[in-house]
This record gives C-alpha cells, sequence and structure tokens, in this order.
C-alpha cells in the first residue's frame, strides 16, 4: 500500500464567511442597505410613527405649509390639533403621512418584480442557454418585447386591466424580464462548456439535475446583483406610473401619486413634490448603491482588477 | 562590455497580504552574460515567473514588491530606477517575449504597427523609415512575405507566426537583454523546433544575454548554455547545462529528471483481452451548405478514424494542437455526435442511438479531463462529486459513499478529503480525485484527454503511474489522447498518429518509435527537444 500522500495546505476559510465579510467591509453596501433598513423600518412601523389616516381628507386645512398648525377632527369626533411636518395637500391630507405610508407601496412593488423577474427570467434563461431549439424561440420573442419601451408597455398594459397594485407589478415586470434572460443565458453558454458540466454529462445526469446542480449555483450571485437594480428600477418606474396618473389608484399614497397631487400648486407649494421627491431619491440611490457593491465583491472579475 | 549583461544579486521579493509563502522570491543569485542563454528551470510556483517580472519591473504593484538585493542591466541598478526610466530601458535595452501569443498581441492591430510602436516610443524615425525597420526584422525572424504579412491581423496568422511577431517586436531596437517566459510552450512541437532555432539564431547574431524560462528539461537541452534550477522561490543548483542534466548534485533535480519520461519506450506484450471500443470509419465534420450559406466553410475535424482498444490495453492518440484527437474522444464519450461512421462499445454502436438510450451506457464510458482546475465543481465537495454517478444509476448514498472512501485509497487520498471543496487540493490531488471519480462509475473504457498536461513533471509521474495501476488493477481499456511523445512511450501499448483528422500511422508503441515509417510521424520525432536524452537514466548515474 503506497503511502497516503495528502499534503492538504491551510485550510482555506469556508468560502460563505469570507464573501460575507467583504460585503460588510464595502461602503456602498453598509451605506446601501442602512438606508433601505431605515425605510423599511419606516414603512413597517408607519402607524406608530406620529402618523394619521394618510386617506383622511380634512378641507379646513388645504396646503398648509410644512411645519403649520392645524385641527383634525378625530373617529370620535373630538377635534385635536396637529403639526404638518411636511405640509398637507390639497385635499387637507397630511403630506407627512401619505409618504411615510407611500413607502410600503415603492418597496412591495420594488421587492415584488425583482422576485418575479429574476425568477421568470432565471427559468426562462436556463431553458434558453441550455436546449438549442428553444433558444431561438425565446430570443426572438426577448428581442420582440425589448424593441417596446418599458414604460410604454407598462402604459399599455395598466390600461387594459383594472389599476391596482397588481397589475402594477405586472406592468413592471414583464419588461424587466428579457434583461434577466438574456444575462442568464450568457451565464448558461459560458458554464455548459466547463469541463466540469461536461463531466457530469458522461457521469450520466439527467438534465434537470445538471441544471439545478451545476449550472444554476453560477447565476446566483449575478441575479442578487441584477435583482437590486431591477428593484430601483421598479420603484422608479412605479413613481412614474403613478404620477403620470395611470398607476396605482390615486387615493392609495405613494410617492408617485402625492407628487403628481402637488403638480398643480408646485409653483405655490413645492413641499407637495420635494419631500416625496427626496424619499424617492434616496431609496432609489441605496439600492443602486448596495447593487454596485455587491457586484464588486461577489463578481470575482471586478474584484481582481481593485 | 565585459562584466555580464544582468546581474541579480541576493534578490528577495515580497508578496504582500495573506500568501502560502511571504516571500515569491527569496535570496537568489544569477547572472546572464553577453551573448549567452540562460535557463531558469522550476516547477509551477518555483518563482521563476516572478524573477522575470521582477528585472522587467513588472511585478504586480499591489501584491509583490522587491525587498532587497540588486538588479543590475549591464551594471546599472535597475531596483532604484523610477518607473519612467524603466520604461525607457524597457524595449531598448531589455524586452521580454511571453507565453501566449493569441493574447499578447492586440488583436484589432496590425502586426506591423504592433512592432512599429517600439520604434515609434523609443526613436525619432519617420514612418517610412520605421516601416522600413518592421520589414528588416520581419525578415530576420523568418517570417514569409513580410510586405504582405506586415498589415496583417494577429488572427490572420499561425501561433508559431505569432510567436515569430512577438520575439520581432522584441529585438527590433536590439536589446542587450531578452527574457522569454515559456515562449513556446504554447506551440506545437514541429513549431516550438522552429522556434528555439530562431531564438538561438537571433541571440548569437547579435550577441543577447537571453534569460530563458521553462519547465521543459527538453527545451533546455535544446537551447541551454547555462541552467538555474528554482524551487520555492529559491534557487537550488546552478551549473553549465552539461553539468547539470549529466551529474546533478542536489537530490530536487535528480528527482526533477528523473520524473522525465524516457522516450524509450519499454517492453511490453502485446494484449489480447476482448475489444471494448471500435470505431470504424468515423467521421465529424463542422459547417454544413445548406440553401442558405452555399458556401459556408466545411471542417473534417475527424475522418475515417477506424481504431480498436482492447480490455487492459492502452492506446495513446498522438497529434498536435488541430488534429482532431480530443474530437474522437469526444465522440466515443459522445460529448460531441459523429457525424457518421460507428462507435461500438461492447458491440453496441452508441452513435446512432438516441441520447436518452445511450444515457444507460455513459456508465461504461469515462472521461478524465485535461484541465484539473476546472473539471470540478468549486461549489460542491469531492465526495459529492464522486458520488453523483453512482447514485444516478441508482446506488444508495450509503454504498456509494462507501466506494467512495475505498477508491480514496486507490488513488491515494486519505478518506476525509471527501468532505473537503476542490479548491483546497493541489492540481495533482485534484486530478486523482478525477480519476476517483471515473472510477467510481465501475467503468469498461477510460478516456484520457491530456490528463497530465497541465501538471508539473514530478506530479504528472505519479499521476501516469497511477493511471497504470487502475487500469492493471481494474483491466480497464484506456484511451489515451496526449501531444507529448514521451508520455505516450510509457504508457501506451500502441500509438495512433493523428494529422488533420486523418490517422496516419498506426502500430505498437515499440514499433512507430523505433520505426516512424511515416513522414509526419517522423517530423514529429525530430521536433520533440531534447530527443537525444535520457533524463532519467542520466540522473540515476546509469
Amino acid at each position: 500500500m503506497a503511502d497516503v500522500i495528502l499534503d492538504i495546505p491551510i485550510a482555506a476559510p469556508a468560502k460563505p464567511a469570507a464573501t460575507f465579510r467583504n460585503l460588510v467591509h464595502n461602503p456602498g453596501v453598509v451605506f446601501g442597505a442602512t438606508v433601505i433598513l431605515i425605510v423599511l423600518l419606516m414603512a413597517l412601523l408607519a402607524p406608530w410613527l406620529g402618523t394619521i389616516d394618510p386617506t383622511a381628507i380634512n378641507p379646513i386645512a388645504r396646503n398648509k405649509v410644512p411645519g403649520a398648525e392645524f385641527s383634525l377632527r378625530t373617529d370620535t369626533g373630538e377635534r385635536i390639533k396637529m403639526i404638518a411636518l411636511f405640509g398637507t395637500d390639497g385635499l387637507g391630507r397630511d403630506v407627512y403621512s401619505r409618504v411615510v405610508y407611500g413607502a410600503r407601496i415603492s418597496l412591495l412593488v420594488g421587492v415584488s418584480v425583482a422576485l418575479i423577474s429574476v425568477a421568470c427570467g432565471l427559468f426562462i434563461g436556463l431553458l434558453a442557454g441550455f436546449f438549442r431549439i428553444l433558444d431561438a424561440i425565446i430570443m426572438r420573442i426577448m428581442d420582440g418585447l425589448m424593441a417596446i419601451p418599458a414604460i410604454l408597455l407598462a402604459i399599455a398594459m395598466v390600461s387594459l386591466f383594472r389599476s391596482s397594485v397588481l397589475t402594477v407589478i405586472i406592468a413592471i415586470t414583464v419588461p424587466q424580464i428579457p434583461g434577466v434572460v438574456r444575462l442568464v443565458r450568457s451565464i448558461v453558454l459560458s458554464v455548459r462548456e466547463e469541463p466540469y458540466v461536461e463531466a457530469a454529462v458522461t457521469l450520466g445526469t439527467s438534465t434537470p439535475k445538471l441544471l439545478w446542480r451545476h449550472v444554476f449555483p453560477n447565476t446566483i450571485a449575478p441575479m442578487i446583483v441584477q435583482g437590486t437594480f431591477i428593484c430601483a428600477a421598479a420603484i422608479l418606474v412605479e413613481a412614474i406610473l403613478s404620477f403620470l396618473g395611470i398607476g396605482v389608484p390615486p387615493e392609495v399614497p405613494t410617492w408617485g401619486n402625492i407628487m403628481a397631487e402637488g403638480r398643480q400648486v408646485f409653483s405655490l407649494f413645492p413641499h407637495n413634490i420635494i419631500y416625496p421627491g427626496v424619499f424617492l431619491a434616496m431609496t432609489i440611490l441605496a439600492v443602486n448603491v448596495l447593487g454596485d457593491g455587491m457586484r464588486d465583491t461577489l463578481d470575482p472579475k471586478m474584484a481582481k482588477r481593485v | 562590455m565585459a562584466g555580464p549583461v544582468l546581474e541579480i544579486a541576493n534578490l528577495s521579493v515580497a508578496i504582500r497580504g495573506s500568501g502560502d509563502r511571504p516571500h515569491a522570491v527569496r535570496g537568489i543569485n544569477m547572472t546572464v552574460g553577453a551573448n549567452e542563454i540562460v535557463c531558469v528551470v522550476g516547477e509551477s510556483g518555483s518563482g521563476k515567473s516572478v524573477t522575470a517580472h521582477a528585472v522587467m519591473g513588472l511585478l504586480p504593484k499591489n501584491a509583490m514588491q522587491v525587498e532587497t538585493g540588486s538588479i543590475r542591466l549591464q551594471g546599472e541598478e535597475l531596483t532604484t530606477k523610477s518607473d519612467a526610466e524603466l520604461r525607457a530601458i524597457r524595449g531598448t535595452r531589455m524586452a521580454m517575449v511571453f507565453q501566449e501569443p493569441m493574447t499578447a498581441l492586440n488583436p484589432v492591430e496590425r502586426v506591423g504597427d504592433q512592432i512599429g510602436e517600439v520604434l515609434e516610443v523609443h526613436t525619432d524615425l519617420d514612418p517610412t523609415e520605421r516601416r522600413k525597420r518592421v520589414l528588416e526584422i520581419m525578415r530576420a525572424v523568418h517570417l514569409p512575405d513580410p510586405e504582405q504579412m506586415i498589415d496583417a491581423y494577429p488572427h490572420q496568422l499561425s501561433g508559431g507566426q505569432r510567436q515569430r511577431i512577438m520575439i520581432a517586436a522584441a529585438l527590433v531596437l536590439d536589446p542587450a537583454l531578452l527574457i522569454a517566459d515559456e515562449p513556446t510552450t504554447a506551440l506545437d512541437v514541429t513549431t516550438q523546433a522552429q522556434i528555439l532555432k530562431l531564438v538561438r539564431e537571433l541571440q548569437g547574431r547579435k550577441k543577447t544575454g537571453v534569460l530563458f524560462i521553462t519547465h521543459d528539461f527538453g527545451v533546455v537541452s535544446e537551447i541551454a548554455e547555462r541552467v538555474v534550477v528554482m524551487r520555492l522561490g529559491s534557487i537550488v543548483e546552478q551549473g553549465s547545462c552539461e553539468e547539470v542534466l549529466r551529474n546533478p548534485r542536489e537530490d530536487y533535480t535528480k528527482m526533477l529528471l528523473a520524473a522525465v519520461p524516457s522516450m524509450t519506450p519499454p517492453m511490453r506484450s502485446p494484449v489480447s483481452g476482448a475489444v471494448v471500443l471500435q470505431t470504424e470509419k468515423l467521421f465529424k465534420t463542422y459547417g454544413r451548405r445548406s440553401l442558405f450559406q452555399p458556401k459556408a466553410r466545411i471542417v473534417n475535424a475527424v475522418s475515417d478514424v477506424s481504431l480498436t482498444v482492447r480490455r487492459g490495453e492502452t492506446l495513446g492518440i498522438v497529434g498536435e494542437s488541430g488534429s482532431g484527437k480530443s474530437t474522437v474522444a469526444r465522440c466515443v464519450a459522445r460529448l460531441v455526435e459523429p457525424t457518421s461512421g460507428a462507435v461500438r462499445i461492447d458491440n453496441v454502436d452508441i452513435a446512432s442511438i438516441r441520447e436518452a438510450k445511450f444515457r444507460s451506457m455513459r456508465r461504461r464510458v469515462q472521461f478524465v479531463f485535461q484541465d484539473p482546475y476546472r473539471s470540478l465543481n468549486p461549489r460542491r465537495t469531492v465526495g459529492e462529486a464522486i458520488i453523483e454517478g453512482p447514485m444516478n444509476f441508482g446506488l444508495g448514498r450509503k454504498e456509494a459513499l462507501q466506494r467512495a472512501r475505498d477508491l480514496m485509497a486507490v488513488v491515494q487520498l486519505s478518506p476525509d478529503a471527501l468532505d473537503r471543496y476542490p479548491h483546497q487540493f493541489s492540481g495533482g490531488q485534484r486530478q486523482r480525485i478525477c480519476i476517483a471519480r471515473a472510477l467510481a462509475m465501475e467503468p469498461e473504457l477510460l478516456i484520457g484527454d491530456e490528463p497530465v498536461s497541465a501538471l508539473d513533471v514530478s506530479v504528472q509521474d505519479q499521476v501516469l503511474k497511477l493511471l497504470d495501476e487502475v487500469r492493471r488493477k481494474f483491466d480497464l481499456a484506456v484511451l489515451f489522447i496526449t501531444h507529448d511523445l514521451r508520455v505516450a512511450a510509457q504508457v501506451c501499448d500502441r500509438i495512433a498518429v493523428m494529422q488533420r483528422g486523418v490517422i496516419v500511422e498506426q502500430g505498437t508503441t515499440t514499433e512507430v518509435f523505433a520505426a516512424p515509417r511515416h513522414e509526419y510521424t517522423k517530423a514529429l520525432f525530430e521536433a520533440a527537444p531534447g530527443r537525444h536524452r535520457d533524463f532519467a537514466r542520466k540522473a540515476a548515474g546509469r
């Protein structure tokens, strides 16, 4: 019996822990994650943040400037004094409350669009990348989808169905799918040439197992990164659709709806646009910076260039 | 100039951050005289390339740094020079040729301009004079038809021609020192022989000092005047070529030389087991003329290949890149579909049956790939990799793991390797794992597609011995693809030589090596570096 010749060098650190440490050390990731966490907490804790019913109309307190005092009738009939932190809009609704509640819709739309489009894109992309016959058909459909401007497609879809949060989510998701499909397909095309995939073929591994075990894990990191970018884009598109009056119904508080509401009186009462605008911009910036930071740490090619 | 062209004294290069060792190179001394070729030999990780890059001032800035010692070019200290001063010296007084001629040239610039760039940066010649000089140097490196080729793009040239362009660009200003970092490793043997001849010729013409980095003792014996043997960042031994190759002093050098396979095949008795693999008139063509592409290019990657492999026998397919040897192997494993012809495994023709039906036969044919770093999924443990195949064929997890543990002993790895990930192993260890993975399927035919060409000589030797052992132990038929005649001589019972998709010669290894019949086979043997030497025998002192 020949002697055992296993000279494993210093045991390399477990990979997930190392990646996590790199993520925590990236300033973009830390900044983005912090801001998103704050917005998320704000959305979840909305009722306890000194807000009132964001849809309550109060005709006597219309267009109050930020910091002004106004009185409000509660359900029990008493009148209480409130300070309108961000002012009130043309129907006397409290802009602060609307902005805080609006974060719920924005995040809901952003996260669902990201999850759904990545899931669909992954599935379609894996099929397109691995099966040559499907590839031509799928990619031509995707090319067709890409030829239509995303906003236009979303407008068309929303006007076809009743406007609701679900319609908006679907309308924003569909135009995002082709981008994900293309990315996944390109990863699959390069990974399927790897010897370890060919080795699995010679081991008689069935195609679904092959895709799941050997191809799919390679797409996880790029999908996380792509997902954050889609999330940011979705939040923005939702705001645009709402602003154009074709998104979520106008009584639902969303950042786009608040801005749309304040458009006519912008020169007199800019607070209707400025406050939701700042929240929208900060959130999108944070998501994008987070995505950039994650790409730098997760993509080995980018990391090498540092 | 009386002194040496290059003088390296007590040079240490530190690796920043956490490496497996603090120094890439530690305390090395060497010189290169004018009109002298010094070969630096070593296995991967020996620090030979780092030495070359340190001389050129091309160490990666964030990762490595010259710590102590001096590098003198014609008596002038280089380590204290600024980037700008080094830039002025590179190209004029020292130049470098890289390993990969495909990537070292800019694909979107004409080759003439790439040589001319050196002149443009370092001289004030006008464009017409520059073109004249470029043509001159292109003639000197024996490029055919320089007037035409000067305006070609890199992709229009062969690998050997590209390497000639690289050499021309390096030598156009007649530097005192030429550093060649594995310049022939990516080339075929016949091209390698020509490039080596060219380096010798040009070096003699202008009395250039050459620092030649290689891992191949065959190349060393062809070109070196002096040899420096490196290991783990230190110099093990240096001396004249004859001295080191004939009477090595150090054990490490002796071990390296002993690991170089001999060109003389050992006596082997003919194998008469049952025929496991038989291919008949196998063709594989790429490209197809159709209604839309009536003039599409058609490439015959494999044409009319008929061969048989018996149980317990190793058939080697030898050839240069593009000869179709890998395609044959891939057709047999059905990683590509053959265009026509039959591939019979145990008398079942697998070329024509459907993929789904063939899956049940996959067990019988197993493959060991060339690149051990890419043939294991980095995200799965070694154990999972080995049991994947048997479990596909219905073996339970417990039984499969037991088989994997038994196989670890066969490939001489410790059983706890099963719980580790591929990146924790060296190249040789990974290739052992790949062999274990193939054996776990209990195959009848084992295909090795250049299984040792990515490995260092000493490791290569061990893996070849292992392959031979498992062939005997499991009575396997082995199809062994290689470009290395030395390796083929040692492991193959019979040899098929391929050129441009066709088998030009087939016979027992001893016959083919003793008296090659075909012109191409003769040319291959002629080009094999160091063919007259038997390194192992010298090292053993016989």
